[in-house]
């Protein structure tokens, strides 16, 4: 330790990532102290930090106001059935922009691309007549099916398609494999990085999508965990320890998977940024 | 050989058929009908009736939406510099070699990956002008209570707050990814040079970071734009209207009063204005590409 050499600049860093992670950290902390307590231990002053006693009601009291285990459901199914369709029609739209040859890919690739400009809103009220029209609304389908597929999922994963090596394709080729088995024997298992990134970055946009599922389901059976929670608040305006406690409920599941799958949840975020 | 190429042909078609279906059934025909609709008049009552440019003149004397276009743009150039700011501070120190980038990286990332509403909730309890955690803290400096999210003044900026906060972590990560593009062979000969760490950060590492800046820049300000869930779940456009935002009021239209196409009018009015900035990203990003490496 003496022998090493006094350093401010990484003394300095230390100090600023600390206060930052200090200032993530507390309101978390203070969502979860507050989840834990009595209504009566909420409004004292100066805030206590840790509960005593210590009680799991309100998570019970949770349950019984509110359905919350079919929120959870119903979070659950759509994110998951929702990213697995997105992964399959992005795989498949991004292996005929990368490796397929037919007239008019490249110009039809440009069409795909312009349609990202313009931005979602601009659908939402048509979307809605659209939905209304086909008896969709407040059903799974409305949730699910709408929302499969993504050109700037299909951008990713074309983008790493074609980073891969001609050779593999050709030898494929020469061995007899059709288009179908090239795809899901080799450009989908040199691929799993970036499938795996962005099937983690689509599973918290589909758990965390509020809008869209506010404004297409209406029944307190079709809410999702964001939309429940939301209704929640509007009935329980005041009741922070409930209000807490679903909060935490809300997001136990995303954090779970945030930590399991962190390394693939970064390389998302580097992939999509570097789009340009 | 003539079979042999139509063949090719049809299966490229026929991996495309799925996400052309998806395209113009939840895209294309929607964006045509929503500038269809935004020249009737339809409140799901009666069928539509065509009215011309009647809701973008409108539009164009609502004092309502002038005003939702002020907080927006008050919400945008509020959050965008500061969260830029700070997410940059935080990514260079993060490009030091210390020891535990992970926890610090997890730490950062917890709100990125948390569901508006739940921060919301928590942040409301956070701002609680009598046993919230704020007033409590600021009281440690003799600062006296206030009225966060209940002071018209005052609620943009606590709504801006609880924004930087939640997005600053996904920031950090775009600008650290481009502070590891750039070279050590820049700071080596800086320091030959006998250059201050300042002098490095300066003249070194801002304009080599600025096309991940300017990317973060125009990608924030889009976003921002189109800001709705933490105004719906915070302070739900109030107090007095006073966050009201252009995706707010095109939501109470459209899905309060079912006014579809005066809704869809506020829509393609956003359209444009972020139409301009999608067209400065993409001439300019041109210029950038020579820049790196």
């Amino acid at each position: 330790m003496a022998h090493r050499k006094f350093n401010p600049g990484i003394v300095l860093a230390y100090i600023v990532l600390s206060i930052g992670a200090f200032s993530m950290a507390i309101p978390f902390i203070w969502m979860l102290s507050t989840a834990f307590k009595t209504p009566s231990q909420v409004f004292v002053i100066p805030p206590k930090w840790i509960p005593s006693p210590i009680i799991t009601d309100n998570f019970k009291k949770l349950f019984s106001l509110m359905p919350f285990g079919r929120y959870y459901f119903n979070s659950i199914f759509v994110s998951v059935t929702g990213t697995f369709g997105r992964l399959l029609l992005a795989i498949l739209t991004a292996y005929a922009f990368s490796w397929l040859e037919f007239p008019g890919r490249d110009k039809i690739f440009i069409l795909y691309l312009a349609t990202m400009m313009i931005p979602f809103h601009v659908r939402l009220v048509p979307m809605f007549l659209i939905m209304r029209a086909l008896r969709w609304l407040d059903t799974y389908y409305v949730l699910i099916i709408p929302g499969l597929f993504s050109v700037y999922a299909a951008f990713l994963l074309r983008q790493f398609f074609l980073g891969i090596h001609r050779d593999l394709i050709d030898a494929a080729t020469i061995d007899g494999c059709n288009s179908w088995t090239i795809l899901w024997r080799i450009v989908v298992p040199l691929s799993t990085p970036a499938i795996g990134a962005l099937g983690i970055f689509t599973f918290l946009d589909e758990w965390n999508s509020f809008m869209w599922p506010l404004i297409m389901t209406s029944s307190n059976k079709m809410r999702v965990i964001p939309v429940g929670l939301a209704f929640l608040q509007d009935q329980y305006y005041t009741d922070y320890t409930i209000l807490m406690a679903g909060a935490v409920l809300a997001l136990v599941p995303v954090i779970i998977v945030f930590l399991a799958f962190q390394r693939y949840f970064v390389r998302g975020i580097v992939l999509s940024g570097l789009k340009e | 050989m003539g079979r042999k190429r139509w063949k090719k042909w049809v299966t490229g078609y026929m991996y495309l058929l799925p996400s052309i279906i998806f395209l113009c059934a939840f895209t294309v025909f929607p964006v045509f009908a929503s500038f269809y609709i935004s020249l009737t008049q339809w409140t799901l009552i009666k069928p539509p009736e065509f009215i011309g440019l009647e809701n973008y003149k409108n539009l164009f004397d609502d004092p309502t939406f002038y005003r939702t276009l002020w907080h927006t743009a008050y919400y945008t150039f509020g959050s965008v510099p500061l969260s830029i700011i700070l997410s940059l501070l935080l990514a260079v120190a993060m490009n030091q070699k210390i020891k535990g980038i992970t926890i610090f990286r997890s730490m950062y990332f917890l709100p990125v990956i948390s569901t508006w509403v739940a921060v919301a909730i928590i942040w409301r309890w956070i701002y609680n002008p009598q046993f919230g955690l704020l007033n409590a803290f600021l009281k440690i400096f003799g600062i006296p209570p206030q009225n966060w999210l209940g002071e018209p003044k005052l609620a943009m900026p606590s709504v801006i707050i609880t924004s930087v906060w939640k997005g600053l972590g996904y920031n950090m990560i775009l600008f650290l990814a481009g502070l590891q593009n750039i070279s050590e062979n820049y700071y080596e000969a800086a320091k030959i040079d006998g250059a201050s760490k300042w002098a490095q950060f300066r003249y070194i590492t801002i304009p080599l970071i600025s096309p991940t800046t300017f990317f973060v820049l125009i990608t924030s300000i889009i976003s921002s734009f189109q800001v709705f869930g933490p105004i719906y779940t915070m302070t739900n456009g109030g107090p007095v209207g006073s966050t009201e935002v252009l995706i707010f009021y095109l939501f109470q239209n459209g899905f309060r009063w079912y006014k579809m196409g005066y809704a869809s009018s506020i829509a393609w009015v956003l359209f444009l204005i972020i139409f301009i900035f999608t067209l400065i990203q993409y001439f300019s990003s041109k210029r950038w590409v020579h820049y790196g490496a």
